[in-house]
C-alpha cells in the first residue's frame, strides 16, 4: 500500500506547526523564544496558504505569503527593538521579570 | 539601454489596476503626512518650534476629515464603489470610521503635545507613528479583502506597539509595549490562520467574492469555513479585548503613556470593530449568521459581565477605565451581534460616542497623573473638586456619560445598541447588558464620590492643566453633550452609513 | 542547432561565461582594493576575525547593543527585497506602471534610511 501525499497532509502539518507555535508561546517565558514561536505560527499559515493555493489552482494564496513574510519581519524587528530597549535598562530579559503590573 | 526602453514601451499584458486617487485621499493624506513629517523633521533637525509636530499632525488629520466630506457626498449620490481592483471599498460605513479615527488622532495629538512637554520627551516619532497607525486603521475600515484587513491591522498595531513602549524612562511603559507586542503578534497569527482557512473554503480572500460564493454555493463540508470563522474571531477578539482574550488590556492600558492609551481606546478599537463588523456581519451575515451568532453571544455575555465586575475591584483609575472599556466593548459587540442595519448604525454611533468619552477620560487621567505619569491611584483624586473644580466637573460629565446617564452621548449609544439587540431577538442579552451597566455605574460613581466627598490626606494637589490638554477635554465634553442632547445629525449619519460590499467591477 | 548536444553545450556556455565573468569581477575588485589600500602590518590583524569581537572567552559574553540595531536595519531592508524580486522577473509585463510603483516603494524605503542616517544610527560609536 502506498501513501499518496495529498494536500491535506500539508494542511495537517501546518496545523501541527501552528499548534506547536501557539503552545510554545504560552508555555515559554523567554521573549526571544516567544518571538520564534510567533514566527512558527506565521510560517504555518504560509504553508496553509501555499497548499490551498495549489489545491484551488489560484495564485492569490501565494501572493499573500509575500505580505505575510514582510509583516513577520516588521513585527520581529519591532519586537527585538523593544527587547533591546528593555535590556539596556536591566540585565537579561525574561517575561516573568517584566511584571510590575498585576491584578 | 535599448532593452530598457523596449521594456518601457512594451504593451501591458497584465491589467494594472485603475487607481482612483480621490477615493483613497483620506488614507493617502494620513500616510503622506506621517512620512513627510518624519523626513522634514529629520532633515531640518532642531530648527522647528516645539509645537510644530502637534500642529502638523492635527492639520493632517483635519485635512483627512475634509477629504472625507466630498467622498461622503459621492457615496450618498451614487452609491458605494469598489476601489483599487476590489481591494478597498468606498461606502458610508468606512468613511464614518475614517473620520472617527481622524478625530481620535486630533484628540490624542493634543494630549500628546501636553504630555511630551511635561515629561520632557520629544521628537516627531510619536506623531509619525500615530499618523501611520491611523492610516492602518483607515485601511482596515475600508478593506474589501481579508488580506488588506490583515495588512491594515498590522500597520495599525506595529506602530502602536512602539508607541506603547515609547516612554524611555518608565519601565512599565516598556513592559506594556512588550506585552502588547507578544499578545498582538499572537492574535495576528490567529487571525491570519483564520483567513487562510477561509481562503481554502471559499477560494478567495476578497470579501465581495466570498459573499457571492456563499450566496451561490451550499458547502456540504463546512468545517474548514467554520474553523476559519472561529480563528478569525479569536484574532479580532484579542484586538478588541473581548473576554476571554482580554488579559493584556489592563496592563497595557496602565503601562502605556496615557495619550497613547487614549489613542488605543479610541482609534484602535474603532478600526478593529469596523473590520470585525465588515467581515462577520456584512460578508458572512447573510449566509452564516446562525453559525457565528451563538459564539459571539457567548463572548458578549462574558465581556459584559467580566468587564463590569473586575472594574469595581480596582483601585487604580487607569486600570478601572481599562476594565470599563472591556465592558464598553461588550456593548459594541451587542451591536455587531444584532447583525442588522440597525445594529450597524448602533455600533457606529457607539464607536463615535465612545471616542469622545474615552479620549476625554484619559485626558483627565493624563493631567492628574502629573509628571512621571504615575499618580493614577484613586487616592490621587481625593479633593479634586476643591483643588481643580473644573477638572472634576469635566471628569464627572465624562464618567456619567460612560455610565449611560441621559442627556449624554453614552445613554443614547447604549440605547441604540440595546434596541438593535432586542429587535434581533436578543432581549435576554439586552437585559443582562443593562444589569452590567448598573454594576459599572457603581464604579464610575465611586470615582465621582472620591473627587467630591473624600477628604484628601494632606494638602490636595493642584495638577497643572496645559492648554492643549484643556482644549482636548473641552472638545470631548462638548462632543459628549452635543451628541447627547442633539443626537439627530449623528444618528442620521450612522443610519446612512450602511456597510456594503461591492462586487469587483472594472 | 540541429545537434541536441551542441544546444546543451551552448546552454552551459552561458553558464560558463557568467561564471568566468564573476571570477574576473571579484578578482578585479580585490586587485583594485589591493592597489588602493594602505598596507600596515600589525599583530592584531593576524588573529582570527570574528566581526570585531574577541574570539576567545565565555560563550555568553555580552555583545554591543549597536550590533542589534544594525541587524534590525538589515532585516528591514533585506526583507523588502521580497517585493522587488517578483517585480524584476515581470519587469516587461508591468511596464511603466510597475516602474512608477516600485520607485515610490523604494523612495519610501530610502526616506526610512535617511531618517536612520540623520538619527546617527549609521555611525559606529
Amino acid at each position: 500500500m502506498t501513501l499518496q501525499l495529498t494536500g491535506s497532509w500539508y494542511l495537517v502539518l501546518a496545523a501541527m506547526i501552528f499548534a506547536i507555535g501557539a503552545v510554545g508561546l504560552m508555555v515559554r517565558r523567554n521573549p526571544l523564544v516567544m518571538f520564534m514561536c510567533v514566527e512558527l505560527m506565521l510560517n504555518a499559515v504560509n504553508l496553509t496558504f501555499v497548499t490551498f493555493s495549489r489545491l484551488l489552482d489560484d495564485v492569490g494564496g501565494q501572493a499573500v505569503v509575500f505580505f505575510v513574510l514582510v509583516v513577520a519581519a516588521a513585527e520581529v524587528v519591532v519586537g527585538l527593538a523593544i527587547i533591546v530597549a528593555i535590556m539596556r535598562r536591566r540585565q537579561g530579559a525574561n517575561a516573568d521579570d517584566v511584571s510590575l503590573m498585576r491584578g | 539601454m535599448t532593452g530598457f526602453v523596449a521594456v518601457l514601451a512594451a504593451t501591458e499584458d497584465i491589467p494594472t489596476p485603475d487607481v482612483d486617487w480621490s477615493a483613497i485621499a483620506p488614507n493617502l493624506i494620513l500616510m503622506l503626512g506621517g512620512i513627510l513629517l518624519l523626513t522634514v523633521v529629520s532633515v531640518v533637525r532642531g530648527r522647528l518650534p516645539g509645537w510644530f509636530h502637534a500642529v502638523w499632525t492635527i492639520s493632517v488629520a483635519t485635512a483627512a476629515i475634509v477629504a472625507v466630506v466630498p467622498l461622503w457626498q459621492r457615496v450618498q449620490d451614487s452609491g458605494p464603489e469598489s476601489v483599487l481592483a476590489g481591494a478597498l471599498v468606498l461606502d458610508g460605513f468606512s468613511l464614518v470610521v475614517t473620520a472617527t479615527i481622524c478625530v481620535s488622532v486630533i484628540l490624542a495629538a493634543l494630549l500628546l503635545e501636553a504630555y511630551l512637554r511635561r515629561e520632557r520627551l520629544g521628537g516627531p516619532e510619536w506623531y509619525v507613528l500615530m499618523l501611520l497607525s491611523a492610516s492602518g486603521g483607515v485601511t482596515m475600515a475600508t478593506a474589501n479583502d481579508l488580506v488588506v484587513v490583515f495588512i491594515g491591522l498590522e500597520i495599525l498595531s506595529v506602530a502602536v506597539y512602539v508607541l506603547a513602549a515609547m516612554h524611555r524612562r518608565r519601565v512599565s511603559s516598556q513592559e506594556a509595549g512588550l506585552k502588547y507586542f507578544v499578545l498582538g503578534a499572537f492574535s495576528s497569527a490567529f487571525l491570519l490562520y483564520g483567513i487562510a482557512l477561509t481562503y481554502g473554503a471559499t477560494g478567495s480572500t476578497n470579501l465581495s467574492r466570498i459573499q457571492a460564493f456563499l450566496a451561490d454555493t451550499v458547502i456540504t463540508q463546512n468545517a474548514l469555513l467554520l474553523g476559519g470563522l472561529a480563528f478569525m474571531l479569536v484574532g479580532f477578539g484579542f484586538k478588541v479585548a473581548v473576554v476571554p482574550f482580554h488579559n493584556w488590556k489592563p496592563d497595557v492600558y496602565q503601562g502605556s503613556p496615557t495619550p497613547v492609551t487614549a489613542f488605543m481606546a479610541t482609534a484602535v478599537t474603532a478600526a478593529a470593530f469596523a473590520a470585525l463588523l465588515r467581515v462577520y456581519v456584512t460578508t458572512f451575515g447573510p449566509t452564516y449568521r446562525t453559525e457565528w451568532q451563538p459564539l459571539v453571544a457567548a463572548l458578549t455575555v462574558l465581556t459584559l459581565v467580566v468587564g463590569a465586575f473586575l472594574a469595581i475591584s480596582q483601585t487604580n483609575v487607569k486600570r478601572m477605565l481599562a476594565y470599563s472599556s472591556i465592558n464598553h466593548a461588550g456593548f459594541v459587540l451587542l451591536g455587531v451581534l444584532a447583525a442588522s442595519a440597525a445594529g450597524d448604525a448602533a455600533t457606529l454611533f457607539y464607536l463615535v460616542a465612545y471616542t469622545f468619552m474615552a479620549a476625554g477620560s484619559f485626558a483627565v487621567v493624563a493631567v492628574v497623573g502629573r509628571r512621571g505619569d504615575g499618580h493614577h491611584d484613586l487616592s490621587d483624586y481625593q479633593g479634586l473638586s476643591r483643588s481643580r473644580p473644573g477638572l472634576a466637573l469635566v471628569f464627572t460629565i465624562l464618567l456619567l456619560s460612560q455610565a449611560g446617564v441621559p442627556l449624554t452621548a453614552g445613554f443614547l449609544a447604549k440605547f441604540y445598541v440595546l434596541a438593535a439587540a432586542v429587535e434581533s431577538g436578543y432581549t435576554w442579552l439586552a437585559v443582562l447588558a443593562m444589569l452590567t451597566a448598573v454594576v459599572s455605574a457603581f464604579m464610575y460613581l465611586r470615582i465621582v464620590v472620591t473627587m467630591y466627598f473624600a477628604e484628601p490626606e494632606g494638602e490636595p494637589r493642584r495638577p497643572r492643566i496645559p492648554a492643549a490638554a484643556g482644549l482636548a477635554m473641552g472638545l470631548c465634553v462638548v462632543g459628549v453633550l452635543v451628541i447627547g442632547i442633539v443626537p439627530g445629525p449623528l444618528s442620521d449619519v450612522a443610519n446612512d452609513a450602511v456597510s456594503q460590499l461591492v462586487a469587483v467591477g472594472r | 542547432m540541429s545537434n541536441p548536444l551542441s544546444a546543451f553545450l551552448r546552454d552551459y556556455l552561458t553558464v560558463g561565461i557568467f561564471a568566468s565573468l564573476a571570477f574576473v569581477l571579484v578578482g578585479l575588485l580585490l586587485f583594485i582594493s589591493w592597489l588602493v589600500r594602505p598596507d600596515r602590518r600589525q599583530a592584531q590583524k593576524y588573529i582570527a576575525y570574528e566581526s570585531g569581537v574577541d574570539p576567545v572567552g565565555d560563550m555568553w559574553s555580552q555583545s554591543q547593543v549597536r550590533y542589534y540595531i544594525f541587524a534590525l536595519l538589515f532585516v528591514m531592508f533585506d526583507v523588502e527585497a521580497v517585493f522587488i524580486f517578483p517585480w524584476a522577473t515581470q519587469l516587461e509585463v508591468f511596464g511603466f506602471f510597475g516602474l512608477i510603483e516600485m520607485t515610490i516603494f523604494i523612495v519610501i524605503l530610502l526616506l526610512g534610511l535617511v531618517y536612520a542616517w540623520r538619527k546617527g544610527v549609521l555611525r559606529w560609536v
